[in-house]
């Protein structure tokens, strides 16, 4: 596959709630190996489109294409499974266990060996190392053997990501990867985000413009539910209606 | 995650509890009884404590067991093996067939689905009375010799040591299961559902395993109750096996293998004690110990010193 191939699309995806529309007619084209930003006011469907791309929603109307292949109505675990992997805006992890036993499991599960039920859980030596590279580029080494609930909040967020790409995914979809993160933990964040390997495609949502500006290659910008415009960052920050719609809102693009 | 290795206390542990038939052959009967619970909770936790789910109706699959190997022993074929065997593919077939029905809805649904079918199989057994003799029970079960080779004793020697070598041999088994990258699944669905299928774990179907290999564990318990004592009746399938193996279960702690011993051998002892002293209120006294207990937690419990000094974070 090359930058052209065609990734992850979607086609008049619709959902509605009741009589609200949350997501409206959304048609997305993903690359290989893009950095897209998806920017909107609160309310305007980001979290909405993330589950409807996972498939923790259904949509109403319309298709999610991966690599060629309808995943409209793919259960969320069969998704993972194709590489399209997401982070949480609000932490979702696992508590009693450690940094190295989430790692170990997550790898585990991704490598098909979550059905073994007789081998210890790391006595797999190549899953193993995988979790330790793991571990030392979210910064997590010294805090691999305690237990997560007890990790501080910029701990916890790195791990949070580093589950995702423990799954090894073609597709990441990231969800305000920095929210909550104090102003001095924030740069290994970001670090760990650039450095995200070229040929994985990633879809950042994210409120942070300076990471926006500095991440994204493309942007597009959702209100209400519906793709208002899409373009680079460049022509983004040009255009006016995108300015209205920020400032309309109350909400300053920079923070 | 070094939790897989044994460690010595667990192997001397294990000596002591398989000698003690001959240590105290007074209570060889109350040893047999403490082993079937012990197995009947482990396999409640397996669910409870290492999944996340809440089941108030376990007593389904011990008692499915208890009057299948009681059955198969009476009509067809006495060998407790064998019979043991028997039972246990019932318990798992129901466990199977109940785990569709538990895949789906809240917990709350999940718990009344448990109830029902607890209820359910209660009220089968009452009135196939043809088949299980209702409400007198199942009598005149004979069992054949343990291996071609042991009697059942009176004294309940040779029935202590079969429960507890079946339960030594599950406690491996079961050590091995919720150490490996499976068990850790099982882990990962308890502590965050949404987040064990956003990493590629199918949920529903981990569920779904987990519950029927806790079914066949429980029906294990039961055919070794019906075998030991050579006869089942209603009170298997009743209610309050299914809320007691949870408060033995709580005792000894969830979500390890080990609670399920320790709060068996602390739930039998003290109903064995306090029956003897106040044959009609000794749940008085069990309640007491589970308030006390639920108050002070677990840790401070078993460190008395402690027990006036300020909680601790890492009580809990």
């Amino acid at each position: 596959m090359n930058s052209e191939t065609t990734v992850l699309s979607t086609r008049g995806l619709t959902k509605n709630f009741g009589g609200i529309t949350a997501t409206d007619n959304v048609n997305l084209e993903l690359k290989q190996g893009a950095r897209h930003a998806l920017i909107g006011p609160n309310g305007a469907g980001k979290t909405t489109l993330i589950n409807l791309l996972t498939g923790v929603l259904e949509p109403s109307s319309g298709s999610i294409e991966l690599e060629g292949q309808d995943i409209s109505h793919l259960a969320p675990h069969a998704r993972v499974k194709r590489g399209m992997v997401r982070t949480f805006q609000i932490n979702q992890l696992f508590d009693t266990l450690t940094p190295l036993e989430t790692l170990a499991l997550t790898v585990s599960q991704n490598r098909g060996l979550g059905k073994h039920w007789w081998q210890a859980l790391g006595a797999d030596k190549q899953v193993m190392a995988r979790c330790h590279e793991l571990l030392a580029q979210f910064h997590l080494s010294s805090v691999q053997d305690q237990i997560t609930r007890e990790l501080a909040y910029g701990k916890r967020r790195l791990l949070e990501i580093a589950i995702a790409l423990a799954c090894e995914p073609r597709v990441l979809l990231l969800d305000e990867p920095v929210a909550g993160v104090p102003a001095g933990e924030r740069e290994e964040l970001l670090q760990t985000v650039s450095d995200l390997p070229p040929e994985v495609t990633v879809l950042l949502i994210e409120h942070d413009m300076d990471l926006v500006f500095s991440f994204a290659k493309r942007m597009t910008v959702l209100v209400n539910g519906a793709v208002l415009t899409e373009g680079t960052p460049e022509e983004i920050a040009a255009d006016e209606r995108v300015k209205a719609v920020y400032l309309g809102h109350g909400e300053v693009a920079h923070d | 995650m070094n939790q897989a290795r044994y460690k010595s206390w667990e192997l001397a542990l294990w000596v002591l509890v398989l000698a003690s038939p001959l240590l105290l052959t007074k209570y060889a009967a109350i040893i047999n009884e403490i082993a079937i619970v012990a197995l009947f909770a482990i396999s409640l936790d397996l669910i409870l404590g290492y999944t996340g789910i809440v089941s108030l109706g376990h007593a389904a699959f011990f008692g499915m067991a208890a009057y299948t190997s009681a059955l198969f022993a009476k009509h067809i074929n006495p060998d407790p093996l064998l019979g043991l065997a028997v039972g246990t593919a019932a318990a798992t077939a129901l466990g199977a067939l109940c785990s569709l029905t538990i895949i789906r809805g809240s917990d709350l649904t999940r718990l009344m689905v448990t109830l029902g079918m607890g209820l359910i199989l209660y009220e089968l057994a009452n009135k196939l009375d043809w088949l299980t003799g209702g409400a007198d029970g199942l009598q005149g079960v004979v069992m054949g010799k343990l291996l071609g080779q042991f009697d059942f004793d009176l004294a309940g020697k040779t029935a202590a040591w079969y429960s507890l070598t079946v339960l030594l041999i599950l406690f491996v088994v079961l050590r091995r299961l919720v150490n490996s990258p499976f068990g850790a699944t099982l882990k990962a669905v308890r502590d965050n559902r949404l987040r064990a299928q956003s990493i590629g774990i199918p949920v529903t179907q981990r569920i779904a395993v987990i519950y029927t290999v806790a079914a066949a564990v429980a029906g294990v318990a039961g055919a070794l109750q019906a075998q030991t004592t050579g006869f089942a009746s209603l009170d298997v399938f009743e209610f309050i096996r299914s809320a007691d193996v949870m408060l033995v279960l709580v005792i000894g702690g969830t979500g390890w293998l080990y609670g399920g011993v320790a709060g068996a051998v602390v739930f039998k002892l003290l109903q064995d004690v306090i029956s003897s002293i106040t044959p009609q209120y000794w749940t008085f006294w069990i309640g007491l110990f589970l308030v006390v207990l639920a108050l002070v937690g677990r840790d401070r419990l078993i460190r008395p010193w402690r027990w006036f000094s300020k909680p601790g974070p890492a009580a809990s």
